[in-house]
């Protein structure tokens, strides 16, 4: 495989992404499935890089899950986003920070329409201004948050207090890099280094010193596909979309898998679960199951922060496997305190442990 | 009959052209971009459908350049042209200067670069390769993967930029499938053991013989035609090309693992024509080749008066083609330089 080539891709897919002055919108379900991702964000971004991050607290969901499960009109969804562009204006801000990649997508594609049929652009307009007073400007700049982390990679690279290395062998880790199927399939320009070859993940990856895996369902659906999960008799064509990406990747032993969407990492952690507990197959090594992270958690544990404090503990797939391969420190006993000391319940059945 | 006519492109068409105008008496300079003449079949090993060599139409293009009333100008690009009065003067890349009472444009087509189709992974996957790669090979008598073996399982993916609105070129290309039955057949007798498939989306057998070579192919070297586009292309840990194809006849998906995967580069207009016409002051089809002023009875004249065209920088066409629309020019040619004196 030419890595060369891989290059000559990317370079035509490089997107402008902003460097300071954020209003971010966060994600609605990875608060709760990963709830230090967006947390680790914040505070590298603005204590880490001292960069200019605002949230407004009146910022909803995209309805995003809604729009693509055929409940949500699109002139609904068209009207939600130009709200969130109205309080952005409000706040006096012209970079938007998506944390969703479904979100993302949504809103790609919503800029798009607007660019090729303007009158949906002025019917939006009006939606909005009769339904709430509001008025709106289109971002000046739209980027993903793993864009951003991308964009500071090499920053969190010199300040790295763990490198993707397996501290025993010297060998880099081997991370399979898994994109949201709508952070630049539907519009490529818009995604760090295209839809076939995207360049995001990876190349944070290989600036913490691991070494990517293009495996044959690289490019597969992690088996959410909103309809196929959200209409529970299509769940089995779920899971087993995701099975065969695991199958797929599994000769080459994967030490971790690392998303950018919520969807994708909720999927790829909780159907291993399913799987093992379904067929009793596992796909990392050893019988282990592979973790799964977000690029946030990735980040947060290459700059040496407590995993705990990073979330992992939440995960179906634990951890502690990558930790020790990373040379993590971390304090097992600290693993479901919350900040104060106070023990919480353990889960039982915990994979990886 | 006298004059001068500044030929541009030493391929097939401008060479085709320039001897049978030299042999009417006009002066002729062609001018092509290489160092030497035969454009694209130079790259070829054998042409459809007889299986020719290649090099028998340049030793035939070799012989209609000798006359004396032929100057070959070679390594010089031509950048640029106008018109005063009725003669022309054309401008090279190197700051070169051509004068001539009439141009006749033989600039060619460029391969698509098939690289732009990512989702095959040219220039990326080892054993993903073009079907003029493949020529390349057969002029060595060599076929071998990048790891040295020989192939086994082969398939030729067809209509790679072509038809193809994402590449933004609906036209067919006319001639990739016709390439592919030939250089399949062309494989079979090199690697007998080998199984090869074409993965077509309709084949387009209009010329002469080749609806008789595609069935040859069929009942006499057993090569599979699957009707369906090929999706996508992955390497697996064994260096396989995973193949992600629709037979739309079956109706059912098929991941198929493939030791050599051969893209057949459709044509396009070429970057050195449209160099030529700089300010676009030339008619372009919606195909972005050059529009002659009639599809059916002007396919050689331009809309700007005593320049024509010959050959694939109006359209895709295969080597008689080519020649035929050459001497065609020619005639065309001859009409406007008697007129003009």
């Amino acid at each position: 495989m030419e890595n060369e080539g891989k290059k000559r891709v990317w370079s035509e897919y490089q997107k402008e992404i902003a460097d300071d002055h954020f209003f971010y919108v966060r994600s609605c379900i990875r608060q709760s499935f990963f709830p230090g991702s967006e947390q680790f964000f914040l505070d590298f971004m603005r204590n880490g890089l001292g960069k200019d991050v605002f949230e407004n607290p009146s910022h909803t969901t995209c309805t995003g899950i809604g729009y693509h499960g055929d409940i949500v009109p699109i002139e609904t969804i068209m009207t939600v986003v130009a709200r969130h562009f109205a309080l952005m204006k409000e706040s006096g801000y012209k970079n938007i920070a998506i944390s969703c990649v479904t979100s993302f997508g949504i809103y790609t594609e919503i800029l798009e329409t607007w660019k090729h049929f303007p009158e949906q652009l002025e019917r939006t307009r009006e939606f909005l201004f009769k339904a709430t007073g509001r008025e709106f400007d289109v971002p000046e700049n739209m980027a993903h948050t793993s864009d951003i982390i991308y964009k500071f990679r090499d920053e969190i690279a010199s300040r790295a207090k763990y490198r993707l290395i397996n501290h025993q062998t010297g060998e880099p880790l081997k991370v399979v890099e898994h994109i949201g199927c709508h952070y630049s399939k539907m519009f490529p320009k818009h995604g760090v280094g295209g839809a076939e070859f995207p360049r995001v993940l990876s190349g944070m990856a290989e600036a913490w010193g691991g070494e990517i895996i293009d495996y044959p369902e690289r490019r597969h659906c992690c088996g959410f596909g909103f309809r196929q999960y959200l209409v529970q008799a299509n769940r089995g064509y779920s899971v087993s979309n995701t099975a065969k990406k695991f199958a797929s990747m599994e000769p080459y032993k994967p030490d971790f898998i690392l998303t950018n969407c919520p969807g994708c990492n909720m999927f790829m952690d909780k159907w291993q679960y399913t799987i093992r507990e379904m067929e009793g197959v596992t796909f990392g090594p050893s019988g282990d199951s592979i973790p799964v992270l977000t690029y946030e958690e990735l980040a947060g544990l290459v700059l040496g922060y407590n995993p705990w404090n990073l979330g992992l503990q939440y995960h179906m797939v634990q951890s502690e496997p990558l930790l020790r391969k990373m040379g993590v420190e971390f304090d097992p006993e600290d693993k479901y305190k919350t900040k104060d000391g106070v023990q919480m319940p353990i889960p039982r059945n915990l994979i990886n442990c | 009959m006298t004059g001068n006519v500044i030929v541009i492109g030493g391929g097939t068409a401008g060479v085709e052209a320039a001897g049978q105008l030299a042999r009417s008496g006009i002066g002729v300079t062609v001018i092509e971009k290489e160092s030497t003449i035969g454009g694209h079949v130079r790259n070829w090993h054998h042409l459809f459908p007889d299986r020719r060599s290649s090099s028998e139409v340049i030793d035939y293009l070799r012989k209609q350049l000798k006359h004396d009333n032929i100057t070959l100008v070679t390594g010089e690009l031509i950048s640029g042209f106008d018109k005063k009065g009725g003669s022309f003067r054309l401008k090279s890349s190197s700051g070169k200067e051509f004068h001539g009472d009439a141009v006749l444009i033989a600039s060619g087509f460029d391969l698509f670069r098939s690289e732009r189709k990512e989702e095959y992974g040219y220039g990326i996957y080892d054993n993903v390769i073009t079907s003029a790669d493949l020529e390349s090979m057969f002029r060595d008598k060599s076929i071998l993967l990048r790891n040295g073996r020989e192939p086994e399982k082969i398939g030729f993916v067809h209509c790679v930029g072509s038809r193809d609105e994402k590449s933004g070129n609906l036209y067919c290309s006319k001639l990739c499938c016709i390439t592919a039955v030939k250089q399949a057949i062309g494989l079979k007798e090199l690697i007998p053991g080998s199984k090869v498939f074409c993965f077509y989306m309709d084949m387009r057998m209009g010329g002469a013989l080749y609806e008789e070579m595609y069935r040859e192919a069929q009942e006499k070297y057993g090569i599979s035609f699957i009707r369906g586009k090929v999706s996508e292309v992955s390497e697996n840990i064994e260096g396989k090309l995973v193949t992600k194809v629709e037979d739309t006849l079956a109706g059912r998906p098929l991941r198929i693992e493939m030791d050599l995967l051969v893209l057949m580069a459709g044509m396009e207009m070429s970057k050195d024509g449209e160099a030529i016409d700089i300010s676009g002051k030339l008619n372009r089809g919606v195909n972005r080749f050059f529009a002659p002023a009639d599809y059916h009875f002007g396919s050689n004249i331009s809309n700007i008066k005593g320049v024509f065209y010959a050959g694939a920088c109006t359209a895709p066409m295969n080597i008689t083609e080519t020649i035929s629309h050459a001497r065609g020019a020619v005639s065309d040619v001859l009409n406007y330089l008697t007129n003009k004196h």
